[in-house]
């Protein structure tokens, strides 16, 4: 399965951030998102990879950006992941149908069951301008994401 | 982001450094003081150093992980501010030391056995200059490829090998 490119559109998703709250991709119209699958809560590498993003959160902010992590895990799994790490951003689950929102990206490990370690930063315009895909057992770090959020506007664009 | 990744800010004089300045071998670390596993790289890298002699400087920058080791600011501040004092290392050595007690009281006591003018040190952990001197180590490490702590730079280069002894120093010896 190849990640969507950039220059692709984004496909919109709503997915559950807490049991009563769904958080989509068009209400970030007009700002910038880094869009995070990886695997799974808990995992130590995915916990560094999520911790690094929790600490340079005011730099990707600096580029109206907001990040969005998303896995496979259930809507309560997350809530003490979040809950514990102390995460600033919100997490969905992409639970039910499983994976569908992964898949759709081009981000879904078939004979696992999880999704890639994947990047994506959309542009206010829900444009995909960077992705790429980190092997599953390596911390890609943030280099690349703000490398590709140079390159956008920082100012509202809608 | 891959084992490509480079240190986007070059080693300078501005650095706090240990080893000849033209030394073949450049190490830089990324470190935290309140992470258990720049803890545990400490002896480690005195240990490449004592091997290594004059092939080797070793470079400390910060990259203090905030939301997670919540003193771990207040000591970089605090040994970045015995640095105005000319004893960046010595504190550096004390804080990885005593890593479990870094709170006011301790930082203070450390300073005190180090003759540091505790008053006009604390007055330099809250200049602009220390803090910028942070920031700027920790978003030039996140624009390095900087992705956890200890991170690890090989003239110039992210390493990610195996930093244990002597796998690191096998590696280290390679590029001589």
């Amino acid at each position: 399965m190849a990640l969507l490119k950039e220059g692709t559109k984004a496909p919109d998703f709503s997915l559950h951030s807490t049991p009563d709250q769904k958080v989509s991709l068009s209400e970030f119209k007009g700002r910038n998102v880094v869009l995070v699958f990886y695997p799974a809560d808990w995992s130590p590498v995915c916990g560094d990879q999520l911790a690094l993003y929790n600490e340079v959160l005011p730099m990707i902010r600096k580029h109206n950006a907001e990040v969005i992590g998303l896995s496979v895990d259930g809507i309560w799994c997350h809530l003490e992941f979040v809950k514990v790490r102390k995460y600033r951003f919100p997490i969905l689950s992409d639970f039910e149908p499983k994976g569908a929102t992964a898949k759709v990206y081009g981000a879904y490990r078939d004979h696992d069951g999880t999704s890639e370690r994947a990047l994506f930063v959309i542009d206010g315009d829900g444009v995909i301008r960077w992705s790429y895909l980190s092997p599953v057992g390596v911390n890609p770090g943030v280099d690349g994401i703000l490398d590709a959020l140079d390159t956008l506007p920082k100012k509202e664009t809608a | 982001m891959s084992s490509s990744s480079r240190l986007k800010i070059p080693v300078s004089k501005e650095d706090h450094f240990q080893g000849p300045e033209s030394a073949p071998l450049v190490l830089v670390e990324f470190g935290d003081y309140q992470c258990p596993y720049c803890g545990k790289a400490f002896p480690i890298v005195k240990r490449l150093q004592g091997a290594l002699g004059n092939n080797l400087k070793f470079v400390f920058r910060n990259f203090p992980l905030s939301e997670m080791h919540p003193d771990a600011l207040n000591a970089a501040k605090f040994a970045e501010a015995a640095a105005v004092q000319g004893k960046f290392w010595e504190m550096h050595d004390l804080l990885y030391e005593n890593q479990a007690n870094l709170d006011a009281e301790s930082l203070a006591g450390y300073a005190k056995g180090l003759n540091l003018d505790l008053e006009k040190l604390n007055k330099a952990t809250e200049s602009g200059s220390v803090e910028r001197r942070i920031e700027a180590d920790f978003e030039g490490g996140a624009r390095s490829g900087v992705n956890g702590t200890p991170s690890f730079f090989v003239n110039g280069i992210r390493y990610d090998g195996d930093w244990a002894y002597g796998p690191f120093l096998s590696a280290l010896k390679r590029l001589l």
